[in-house]
């Protein structure tokens, strides 16, 4: 039964219960961000650090803390953590952290991360919220580093550029270019280029969805994912 | 006995806010020298791009004077840094405000020679538009390499002005806001060197040299 379970908070994260193309939650990192492929590995890599983190401490707390501060708890707790990645982002990415700087703070008001605290660790064992953490926090990492790539790509015609700010000088070459000839698509990379880019991604998401379940006639989980679209 | 459970929640509350605040301490204590050195570093590393470490002997992150012309340079208070080689001025390099970019302040490194050229210009921050300002980045196009070397007689006052003002300096297509609000920046930078230059090197090196 465990084993089903866990794989079930896997796909939960991933793809049922996204973060960010179900739940939408955390847009404003989300949106602001996601200009390229890195930036949002960037971004949703600390995002699932804290949540990672919270969630377990969270969970470790769970029974002693009495229900009427919980929620202010909670928020100490990730606004801690928070911090304490942003320092060592500045410490260890100065380069990164020069770029992302002022929206790492803003992981404190993701409303994914208190969400999460509060609907499943607050509740759950810790490896399950440990497991919750890491597949929530990878599903919002995967949203934000698909739509960083594919602004990236329409707007400035490469991928994965600036890598070398994240896994040092080596990691340049994994730059992809698709050649000095590709003016770019100014909208992708502008403001509205995120809103219509998340757009365009959630309707990619509905419609696999649809030949899933088109298939899988008893897609149980389906009704689920549905339910939460109508009332996110 | 209602006031109990308060006081217990308040405890735990407070030791929450404590141990947060504790561990925030600790890491800020085990990466501050880290940052201060990243911070250092990026700054140097600006800072030599503009005036060659070859050219000056002194630790020109920490040469740094302060210049007040609100009008010419942005900003009530402008640092800048000294760069000196056997204790006589190479260049100095500002740190003015663009004040009047397209889409809010643009900030700037202006290194000025000895002489009044510009050992180069960088700009350092700006929230121009992505594909049409943006273009003032170092990586994204080399017009900002077009200022090396320039001074207030090369191309001379008048010159001073994008080609679409009868200047020497280049527009982008589709954004003559920022080019033209640098130059400008970059010329009055290079007006306060003409009229306070050497009363700065003075302050750096103890007297008139």
């Amino acid at each position: 039964m465990s084993a089903q379970s866990y794989r079930q908070l896997v796909i939960d994260g991933l793809w049922n219960n996204n973060q960010a193309m179900v739940a939408l939650l955390g847009l404003c990192p989300l949106l602001a961000v996601t200009n390229t492929a890195i930036n949002g590995l960037g971004l949703g890599l600390a995002t699932l650090l804290v949540l990672t983190l919270s969630n377990v401490t969270v969970s470790i707390i769970r029974n002693w803390v009495r229900p009427e501060v919980r929620l202010p708890v909670f928020v100490i707790v990730i606004a801690s953590f928070v911090t304490a990645v942003e320092l060592s982002m500045n410490a260890w990415f100065y380069e990164l952290y020069k770029i992302l700087g002022i929206f790492i703070p803003l992981i404190v008001t993701n409303c994914a991360i208190i969400g999460r605290a509060e609907a499943f660790a607050s509740k759950n064992a810790i490896s399950r919220s440990l497991v919750d953490g890491l597949a929530m926090g990878s599903g919002f990492t995967l949203a934000l580093v698909t739509l960083g790539a594919m602004r990236e790509l329409l707007g400035m015609g490469t991928l994965f550029s600036q890598a070398n700010l994240m896994f040092g000088e080596a990691a340049g070459g994994l730059t992809i270019s698709l050649g000095d000839d590709f003016k770019g698509m100014l909208l992708a990379i502008l403001p509205p280029g995120a809103f219509l880019g998340l757009g365009f991604l959630i309707a990619l998401k509905n419609l696999i969805d649809k030949r899933l379940s088109h298939s899988r006639k008893a897609a149980t989980h389906q009704a689920a994912a549905n339910t939460e679209l109508a009332t996110g | 006995m209602t006031k109990h459970p308060v006081i217990i929640a308040g405890l735990i509350l407070s030791l929450f806010a404590v141990s947060g605040v504790g561990m925030v301490a600790l890491v800020h204590d085990q990466t501050k020298e880290i940052i201060a050195t990243n911070e250092r570093e990026a700054l140097l590393k600006l800072l030599t791009a503009l005036v060659p470490a070859e050219s000056i002997d002194n630790d020109i992150v920490n040469a740094v004077t302060v210049a007040r012309d609100a009008d010419r340079l942005g900003k009530e208070e402008v640092d800048v840094y000294l760069g000196l080689k056997e204790g006589k001025p190479v260049a100095a390099v500002f740190t003015p405000v663009v004040p009047d970019g397209y889409s809010g302040p643009i900030k700037l490194l202006v290194a000025v020679r000895i002489d009044g050229s510009l050992g180069g210009i960088r700009v350092v921050a700006h929230k121009e538009t992505p594909g049409l300002g943006d273009k003032v980045e170092e990586q994204k196009s080399d017009w900002i390499y077009g200022f090396t070397d320039k001074s207030l007689t090369n191309p001379g006052l008048a010159g001073w002005k994008v080609k679409r003002d009868g200047g020497e300096f280049d527009q982008f297509t589709g954004a003559t806001v920022t080019p033209r609000s640098i130059v400008k920046a970059v010329k009055n930078t290079l007006l306060y060197y003409r009229d306070h230059g050497n009363s700065l090197f003075q302050s750096a090196t103890g007297g008139p040299t």
